[in-house]
């Protein structure tokens, strides 16, 4: 028999960044529509991000940001997760990040970016037509 | 890398990987476990229980750090509750073990409970099996928060520690049977707080209480998990324990029986499944039946289990 797939995903808060508001809504409206939510907390380094990710065997990262330091830390998680094999995972962004500055990301390896106003349903619903169940 | 040699060699994607096939329920997990299983029985089980907001995942976050102090590799297991309307869950014990994520003695999995009642998860029985045979020298089960009577622990864990917390009610609840019952280890945490000696006091009563004079009277312990006060005395309290449990041959009892009611489980669950899918057109027929009053539902779950002999 084989039983149903659950979506598991990753809610990490990378850098030196204490407001987990936003995390917790999108945490909240990924449980809400049937997915495992890991919250891992504030202030996590790449590192910790992805190896929690390893170990948790998710699907998706979703990272939050408001400190202005994704064009480094973000990247950095796409970095790390190629050098342990672990690309398949799919890495979201969301926070307040300029506009100028998605294209970089996107490019970095970072799927999709969500900015501030982004309805919650659209963040569940490009996970849900991104990950392969 | 292959999934079992990988987890024999310790590798936590391999470890990732087949507690996610177990999760799902992939047929290939049993045949995954099957090989795995003449690895298993050296780690040391240990369960954290106890209500909401108790303190558990510090606990779990302060006694991993002491364990690898001591060089042991430890696996933990941390169970949040699933909801019962959308299928998806919170997990956030991690937030209380950030400082443990890259050790590389440690390996953490959250799990929701997936619909289990009992304040573990279906799948958490047998993730305990991959982390022992991947080499983990202790396993820590952290249950849901508890109320009174989710006691599964005691099918999972070798050593259990109940985690309260000062004002959670009067003496009476201190005596009413359930998740008391079932404690190796009692741990007053937040004992920091008024009314923590109440409390011990309280626990010690119910204690004396007990008929059986033969029974070792479990230990109670105080901590503060916000600071990690007391956490070498349960440290080495859960040592002592796992030392008298083995010395007096109990951990050996505790196994057998484990195993004995995990092999009668599967005997029910694969007896059940074929049941059910071989009488499938009769019991949607007897189900009509039973609908129209034309027979009870008694009767026919008899008629078909009669049936399922021949």
């Amino acid at each position: 028999m084989t039983g149903s797939k659950t979506i598991r995903v990753l809610i990490a808060k990378p850098g030196l960044d204490g407001h987990d508001r936003g995390a917790k809504v999108i945490a909240r409206a990924l449980r809400d529509s049937g997915m495992e939510v890991i919250y891992t907390g504030l202030r996590q380094t790449p590192e910790q991000i992805v190896e929690a990710a390893i170990q948790e065997d998710v699907q998706v990262i979703g990272l939050s940001i408001l400190s202005g330091a994704h064009n480094f830390l973000f990247p950095r998680v796409i970095e790390l997760l190629k050098e342990k094999n672990a690309e398949d995972i799919l890495v979201i962004g969301g926070g307040v990040i300029p506009e100028e500055d998605i294209p970089g990301l996107k490019k970095a390896g970072i799927k999709e970016i969500f900015t501030p106003g982004t309805p919650t349903s659209a963040i569940v619903e490009f996970i849900k037509n991104n990950v392969k169940v | 890398m292959d999934i079992v040699p990988g987890i024999l060699k310790g590798d936590k994607r391999s470890i990732a990987r087949l507690i996610t096939l177990i999760e799902n329920q992939a047929d290939e997990a049993r045949d995954l476990l099957k090989q795995l299983y003449k690895f298993t029985g050296n780690a040391i089980t240990l369960g954290i229980t106890g209500p909401p907001g108790a303190g558990k995942s510090s606990i779990v976050n302060f006694l991993a750090k002491k364990f690898r102090e001591n060089n042991k590799k430890v696996g933990v297991i941390a169970i949040d509750p699933t909801s019962p309307f959308s299928g998806g869950a919170l997990l956030g014990d991690r937030i209380r073990m950030q400082d443990l994520t890259l050790d590389e003695g440690i390996y953490i999995r959250s799990m929701g409970s997936r619909g289990a009642l009992g304040g573990l998860s279906r799948a958490s029985y047998d993730a305990v099996k991959v982390l022992d045979a991947a080499g983990m020298d202790y396993i820590i089960i952290e249950t849901v928060g508890v109320g009174q009577s989710e006691v599964d622990i005691i099918k999972l864990a070798d050593i259990v520690a109940l985690v309260l917390i000062p004002g959670m009610g009067d003496e009476v609840q201190a005596i009413k049977a359930g998740v008391m019952e079932i404690a190796d280890i009692f741990v007053v945490n937040k004992s920091d707080m008024d009314g923590a000696d109440r409390l011990i006091t309280e626990i010690q009563m119910n204690l004396d209480l007990n008929q059986d004079k033969n029974k070792v009277k479990p230990p109670i312990l105080k901590t503060v998990g916000t600071t990690g006060e007391g956490i070498a005395d349960l440290y080495k309290t859960i040592i002592d324990v796992q030392k008298q449990l083995q010395d007096s041959g109990m951990l050996t009892n505790k196994r057998k029986t484990r195993i004995n009611q995990e092999l009668q489980e599967l005997i029910r669950e694969i007896h059940l499944k074929q049941i059910i899918s071989s009488f499938e057109t009769q019991i949607r027929i007897f189900t009509e039946k039973a609908l129209n009053k034309e027979i009870d539902p008694y009767s026919a779950a008899v008629y078909i289990l009669e049936n399922a002999k021949l």
